[in-house]
């Protein structure tokens, strides 16, 4: 049964079609690679896959669930339940160290655990760094402990958007490393890029044109 | 680790490793907070600063004879001063009065406790020494100088009784000038002496003409006393000196509203600051608001989070304020009024109260704001 499940999704603003007529699905367990120049509506896909929007019509089936109709509120119950989000400009809490950050994540939860939030930041290589602040970090550490934040959590689907984006190529690959454990370990993955190499390391690709879906291919090169 | 244990973790490390930004905050908070503990503590302590300012002038309340005949002398005297607390009679000075007969002039003599008026009537002003032995007398400054007399003359003061033969010698007492009285007023046309020397003189202890008290009270108070005494102690009539009474109610009423209304601009001003400094640390958060929705915080979670770090500003600029607002007030009343205060603890709790009521109010807009973020906008790439 598929985890994702897009039915005739549209998102119109004003005049300008974000979305138009997409259908899509995701297995579980699936790595799906969103690809597209700016402008091509992977952004507005991700904000309605991570119930951070809805469609002007069509449906989502998040678990036999459409989300498309649940409230704000409910929304934001099946975001923290369900979702590990990842961001291209890491977004992590400033003022809090990175242990702190991961468990900022379990608070709204569930329960804060610090043990299992270091564990979290060993299991990115980032264990002798989770005291440190945003401000003490490398962007590419930094993008660790978003990784961490958004695992801790065990969510069914984790929404990288522009993961490598702002990283160096060392980073990056450490990045790739970590995505290809989560996709062994059975995580739901989907990846917003614009990055081939980032596009081409996915078990599948997704490519979006002024709003629709002009790809869809499983990667030859997936597990090389 | 609890979830109440993060939220303050969460919430100290905002205040504490974004200091800078929250010191201007903070300050807000502790100046009004400083401000309100300090008028708060003049506000209480006013009425016993000006009182004291106000016995300077003299009595405030005056017993009398109530009729005549009727029985009034130091006992009864003694019987109304015991209806006032001791903490509140600043001085009750007793006075007898008679013609007498000086050099051939005739002066009223007032029989007096001369350490009850120099408590009573502070601004009695004498050149040379107070009496303090038998034998001598406080001259008035018109009557010394109608008589020609210096402190340190002798003189005899001649008693003769009303209706005696104009030929009859009287009583003679030979007594010194100690000193000469300056008032301002009528005090300065007698002659005063101890009510023993007058009661030698006269030959009889008498009743007195009048008590004065100088009474550390409210105008209410002050006549609550009079009442009491009119009906607890029998041949005396108690009344107010209204001049004085009056002024002294007046002026307090005017400081305090005084006091009051700046306490309440002060503390409106604190709340538009804060307000202000939230609105501006709200609006550079909005990416970790849109952050904390992201990660599925709720509107009532962010709202207590914001919540949070305000009210442990109003916490700490209270505390803050309540130690300098008691050095303010110290420092006001000993310039001032020329005597120091007492801390009252009372008031630490309550401005710390005051203080985070008021950045509580004034957190609501901006925090009410911070619920409106738009994760997706604040969170999209660049």
């Amino acid at each position: 049964m598929s985890l994702l499940e897009l039915k005739d999704v549209s998102k119109i603003y004003g005049t300008l079609k974000a979305l138009d007529s997409v259908s899509l699905t995701v297995d579980n367990g699936e790595w799906v690679a969103i690809m597209g120049p700016s402008g091509s509506g992977k952004s507005t896909m991700m904000n309605i896959i991570g119930c951070m929007d809805k469609p002007t019509s069509g449906q989502v089936l998040l678990d036999g669930r459409d989300i498309a109709r649940e409230s704000a509120k409910n929304l934001t119950r099946i975001r923290r339940d369900k979702i590990g989000l990842i961001f291209q400009q890491f977004h992590l809490v400033n003022y809090l160290t990175a242990v702190e950050n991961v468990m900022t994540a379990q608070y709204y939860h569930s329960m804060p655990d610090e043990k299992e939030a270091l564990e979290a930041l060993d299991r990115v290589g980032l264990a002798d760094r989770a005291r440190h602040l945003p401000s003490q970090l490398s962007g590419g550490e930094q993008q660790r402990v978003c990784i961490a934040r958004a695992l801790i959590n065990y969510p069914e689907i984790v929404l990288a958007d522009e993961p490598t984006g702002n990283l160096d190529e060392a980073n990056e690959n450490i990045v790739l490393d970590l995505f290809r454990q989560l996709h062994r370990d059975g995580t739901t993955l989907i990846v917003v890029t614009h990055d081939p190499e980032v596009g081409e390391v996915a078990q599948r690709t997704v490519t979006l044109e002024h709003g629709v879906i002009r790809r869809d291919a499983k990667n030859e090169r997936f597990g090389a | 680790m609890t979830k109440r244990k993060l939220f303050f973790r969460m919430i100290t490390a905002s205040l504490i490793r974004r200091r800078s930004r929250m010191l201007a905050a903070l300050l807000a908070v502790a100046v009004g907070a400083t401000i309100l503990s300090g008028l708060v503590t003049i506000y209480y302590d006013v009425p016993r600063q000006m009182g004291a300012q106000f016995r300077g002038y003299g009595a405030n309340l005056i017993l009398l004879p109530s009729g005549e005949g009727a029985d009034f002398d130091l006992d009864a005297m003694r019987r109304a001063a015991d209806v006032i607390p001791a903490s509140e009679l600043v001085g009750a000075a007793p006075f007898r009065y008679e013609t007498v007969s000086i050099h051939n002039q005739p002066v009223v003599a007032a029989g007096t406790e001369f350490a009850g008026v120099q408590a009573a009537s502070p601004y009695w002003h004498v050149s040379g020494t107070w009496p303090d032995a038998s034998g001598e007398l406080l001259l008035g400054q018109e009557t010394a100088r109608l008589l020609g007399l210096k402190p340190g003359e002798t003189l005899s003061v001649v008693f003769r009784p009303e209706g005696s033969d104009a030929a009859s010698r009287g009583t003679e007492l030979v007594m010194t000038v100690s000193g000469i009285l300056e008032t301002g007023g009528s005090e300065e046309e007698y002659a005063y002496l101890s009510l023993e020397d007058l009661a030698s003189l006269t030959g009889e202890d008498g009743t007195l003409s009048v008590a004065e008290f100088s009474v550390s009270a409210a105008q209410d108070r002050l006549r609550n006393y009079a009442e009491t005494i009119q009906t607890n102690v029998q041949g005396v009539s108690a009344r107010l000196v209204k001049r004085v009474a009056q002024s002294e109610s007046t002026v307090l009423t005017k400081l305090q509203a005084l006091v009051f209304l700046v306490t309440a601009v002060v503390l409106v001003l604190t709340m538009i600051c804060v307000a202000t400094t939230m609105t501006a640390v709200v609006t550079e958060r909005r990416k970790e608001i849109g952050l904390r929705k992201a990660l599925g915080a709720s509107d009532s979670s962010i709202v207590w989070e914001f919540m949070g770090e305000g009210l442990l500003l109003g916490c700490a600029g209270g505390a803050l304020g309540a130690g300098l607002g008691f050095a303010f007030a110290q420092a006001v009343s000993v310039n001032v009024f020329n005597s120091s205060i007492a801390f009252q603890p009372l008031l630490l709790p309550l401005t710390v109260l005051v203080s985070v009521v008021v950045t509580g109010c004034a957190c609501l807009l901006p925090v009410r704001s911070a619920t409106e973020v738009d994760p997706a906008l604040v969170l999209k790439g660049e």
